[in-house]
């Protein structure tokens, strides 16, 4: 871990050393630890210490970008002097108008000591307790367990100069039997709030109840999905269509439908990276304090999240605080979304269905048609039927091909609870409610 | 360089490691992106490091960081074998890594032009004529082009005796454009999907795909499409092209033969297989035309190499022969463990292990899996069916999580219809189970058509790894499949 003198000396270094009309540097460090479990035994064990030090050269309106993680005098000059090269080659980028400018950003408290501070051993033994219930029940567990420090710096020549550091303990597990699985997970900013006990329970309790599973034939039932699924469709949704660039190319499903109702009246989506239930990041990849921007409320497309690039091709519009780092051909995108709670606990979703399907999650998720917000999948770990308002039996796993947005538009019950999901790859999070979603659409089964 | 592998190698073994392994990598990554007329990615990174796995008390520690010096490789080394010791905590049995591989050697990918010492102006000014082009045709909204090249040199080194310096050269290319109207988007790419076609090559392998002479044909399909009809539903003969075949080929038959999966250590996050080892050797995945090789060796392909990272030969093995499940891709420790359940199973490792950088602990990945050729010209094949739809270049993927039920969608489709192709469908699905949609292979075309496609995006273990994985694949014909699944 660099902290956060250290770091800001390596930027103004890097600044130091720039002869670039503007200059930016964006650092990104840490540590991570990972210790990853299966078959009842740990099989990887993994740290990481690492940095990498992005400069963007600015030349009137040509920009280039080099990276590098050697942090020698030597090293850096060679990074600053490769991204002015690269500068200079470049053409005008007429979107561009210039770097940002410093503004205020809210400091956000996302670093816990226990975190950072988190052994090999007492991973280990965590890990070693869920194996262990489940070598008792005869199942084998499978998962990871990680605890991780991440640091972000941005600062530019016009003065900007931004330091977050924050850190997030993931565990998750799938335990199985010869015919069944479940699955648990748990993020925290701080490991000693995680409950990993009550997360191996949960898993093994559905590994337990979802043996000797039967198929039922694809077509439109009433689903519960818990958490994870919904959060799977709202990760969709941001990378397909909540940023400005994918309005203004005219490939999102927000594309000329602001003010119109996309969505039920109970579906209500934003952004916000203070909000300390999620993941928080006070600011985005160009040093702009992030906004908490509403996208659908009550079912109607509000808005989108802007960086400055989009902000600048719009009338009256300032970038939101969502810049990936530069330079990206996708655009701004929301990395900390909420999805609106209701007022149902998941028995309750389960006791007003006469027959249904509850799904625990989504697998391989992805896009078929991005406008119509069409996604297929599967479900897995916990698929189970439910009649008169109970659980009957385990279900063979299904195959769904749906417009998100229409189930959203059929949502009859929502969780009253929030769930923090991180997605599978970096630390993007979103904070999901569970759903009863009625007609949703399976159009396949497995053998499984 | 021996300094610093030697001084890793020995601490760990101090410390107590029976087995040790260092490898030191450093990757140049230079990305140039066009869309929409303007360069909106120029981009040199460079990163470096070394990572360190031992076993120490009979269980795996890994460590790694960016920092090449003495007493990081002294405080590294140490890491990895007190995380060792950890992991031992939940220990069942002893880590068993069979016979030792003991290899001296050199390997470089060949390479004709140095991609690097292309002047950045031609590489600017191709993409700027290939956008050009494709921007040309009334009704594209956009148009993205890129050029990617790596370079990455790497130095393995073992307690067991290995020194192996590697160079691992490649170039890749890809062009995308969209067309919008009301409710719909459609997309063509050029010469794959998803960003780009690869392989391990010099730039030579961007001359050799006419990225300028194909935009315009890009753009034109893509806008035609908007308001050519859905595909529709049912169930069909299906003629896959050779990109969506290589997917086809990696997700279907590549993931389930990773004995990692098999053995069920991606259980909690991609799945595991249902290739379990008792069907090593008698489960009819295929048609009795249906050859499947895993092929390191495959000149160009992206999961060509000298030695893997565990510093083991490069080499060609038979996956499917003659429709029969036969091999694996493995590790040296699934070697042991397969041969515990399978006793005629090889004795050494196949190679198959490979880290996404120095930050990473090698994992099992695909190398070139490849379904062999066949007999076939395309043209014959259209002639010879009566009546199903031709698809080509994925545009959605999707499958379960032991690789049974998967879902694909391509961009483009045409209607066969007596042997000829017909009109262009839109938004084309197909889905299918494994064993039996490759067992309703019944023609595939020759080797005159047969390409090894670079995967460039294949997403695997926790941290998260992508490897660059080839297919070859020619087009090849299959019966009752189900088709057309969108409303």
């Amino acid at each position: 871990m660099l902290g956060k003198e250290r770091s800001k000396e390596i930027a103004d270094r890097v600044l130091a050393l720039s002869s670039a009309d503007q200059t930016e540097v964006l650092i990104f460090g840490g540590n991570q630890h990972l210790t990853r479990f299966a078959v009842n035994t740990i099989h990887q064990n993994v740290s990481e210490t690492d940095v990498t030090v992005r400069v963007r050269a600015v030349f009137g309106k040509k920009m280039g970008v080099a990276s590098g993680n050697d942090l020698s005098d030597e090293a850096l000059r060679k990074v600053v002097e490769s991204a002015e090269t690269v500068a200079r080659f470049q053409q005008d980028n007429p979107d561009f108008h210039s770097l940002p400018e410093p503004q205020p950003i809210e400091k956000v408290d996302a670093y816990s000591e226990a975190t950072a501070t988190c052994t090999p051993e007492e991973r280990a033994t965590v890990v070693s307790a869920i194996c262990a219930a489940s070598r008792e029940n005869d199942l084998e567990a499978a998962g990871a367990f990680s605890t991780t420090v991440e640091e972000v710096v941005i600062a530019n020549s016009l003065g900007v100069s931004a330091y977050h550091c924050g850190t997030v303990a993931h565990i998750v597990t799938v335990i199985m039997s010869e015919d069944s699985s479940g699955y648990a997970t748990a993020t925290a900013m701080d490991v000693s709030t995680l409950e990993p006990e009550t997360v191996g329970r949960i898993a093994m309790d559905k590994a337990l109840r979802s043996r000797h599973p039967t198929s039922i034939e694809p077509g439109a039932y009433a689903v519960i999905l818990e958490e994870d699924a919904v959060a799977d469709m709202l990760f969709t949704l941001n990378y397909l269509g909540f940023g400005a660039l994918a309005v203004q190319e005219g490939r999102s499903f927000m594309s000329g439908r602001f003010g119109e109702k996309i969505a039920g009246e109970n579906i209500t989506i934003w952004d916000d990276g203070h909000d300390p239930r999620g993941l928080m990041l006070p600011f985005d990849f160009e040093g702009v304090s992030k906004q908490r921007v509403t996208l659908i409320e009550n079912g109607i497309a509000e808005g989108v999240v802007y960086d400055s690039f989009t902000a600048g091709r719009e009338e009256g519009k300032v970038s939101t605080g969502h810049s990936l780092p530069a330079p990206n051909t996708f655009g701004p995108v929301p990395l900390n979304s909420f999805m609106a709670t209701g007022q149902a606990t998941k028995d309750e979703m389960l006791a007003s269905t006469e027959r249904g399907i509850w799904v625990t999650r989504f697998h391989y998720t992805n896009p078929v048609h991005p406008i119509k917000t069409v996604l297929t999948g599967m479900t897995r770990d916990g698929t189970f039927l439910i009649e008169n308002g109970e659980i009957t039996r385990p279900l063979k796993n299904l195959r769904f091909t749906q417009s998100i947005l229409d189930a959203f538009s059929r949502v009859e019950m929502l969780g009253s609870e929030l769930k923090l999901l991180r997605s599978g790859w970096g630390n993007f999070a979103v904070c999901a409610p569970a759903a009863k979603v009625e007609e949703f659409r399976f159009t396949g089964t497995t053998e499984f | 360089m021996r300094e610093l592998t030697d001084r890793a190698l020995n601490l760990a073994q101090v410390q107590g490691a029976s087995y040790a392994d260092i490898r030191i990598v450093h990757r140049e990554t230079q990305y140039i992106t066009v869309k929409n007329g303007v360069v909106q990615e120029l981009e040199l990174d460079s990163t470096q490091g070394f990572g360190v796995r031992v076993i120490a008390d009979g269980a795996w520690g890994f460590a790694s960081s960016h920092l090449l010096a003495l007493a990081e490789i002294d405080r590294v080394a140490a890491l990895a074998v007190t995380i060792a010791k950890a992991s031992a905590l939940a220990k069942i049995e002893d880590v068993d890594i069979g016979p030792p591989e003991v290899h001296v050697d050199t390997y470089r990918t060949p390479v004709e032009i140095d991609p690097f010492a292309v002047p950045l102006n031609d590489k600017v000014s191709l993409l700027l004529e290939t956008d050009k082009e494709a921007r040309s045709v009334k009704g594209i909204m956009v148009a993205e082009s890129s050029l990617t090249f790596i370079r990455e040199n790497k130095t393995f080194a073992s307690t067991e005796g290995s020194y192996i310096e590697q160079e691992i050269v490649e170039s890749g290319l890809g062009l995308v454009t969209m067309a919008v109207s009301e409710g719909e988007m459609q997309q063509r790419s050029y010469p794959n999907s998803f960003g780009r076609h690869q392989g391990t090559a010099g730039y030579e392998f961007i001359q050799q795909w006419d990225l300028v002479g194909n935009a315009r044909r890009m753009g034109e399909e893509a806008v035609a499409l908007l308001s050519a009809p859905q595909c529709p539903s049912g169930l069909t003969t299906v003629i896959l092209d050779g990109p969506q075949l290589a997917l086809q080929v990696h997700e279907s038959c590549g993931h389930p033969i990773e004995l990692d999966r098999v053995f069920g250590t991606e259980a909690a996050f991609a799945g595991t297989s249902f290739l379990t080892p008792d069907k090593y050797g008698t489960l009819r995945y295929g048609s009795g035309i249906v050859n499947i090789t895993a092929d390191a060796l495959t000149p160009t392909g992206l999961g060509t190499f000298g030695y893997d990272d565990e510093g083991v030969p490069a080499q060609a093995t038979d996956v499917v022969k003659n429709g029969l499940f036969v091999g694996y891709l493995t590790s040296r420790e699934t070697t042991s463990q397969l041969r515990r359940i399978q006793p005629n199973a090889p004795v050494r490792s196949n190679g198959s292990m490979r880290a996404d950088g120095w930050n990473r602990i090698p994992i099992i990945r695909m190398t070139n899996v490849s379904l062999q050729p066949g007999e076939w010209a395309p043209d014959d094949l259209i002639a010879d069916t009566d009546k199903g739809i031709y698809m080509l270049t994925n545009k959605s993927w999707s499958i379960d999580d032991k690789r049974l039920n998967f879902q694909f969608g391509t961009e483009l489709a045409y209607e066969i219809k007596n042997g000829k192709l017909g009109r262009m469908l839109k938004n084309a699905t197909y889905t299918g189970i494994t064993p039996q949609f490759w067992g309703s292979c019944d023609a595939i075309c020759s080797v005159d058509h047969w390409h090894v496609w670079g995967t460039p995006n294949c997403g695997k273990g926790q941290p998260g790894q992508v490897a660059h994985t080839g297919h070859g694949a020619a087009p090849a014909r299959f019966r009752n499949v189900r088709v057309g699944l969108i409303k």
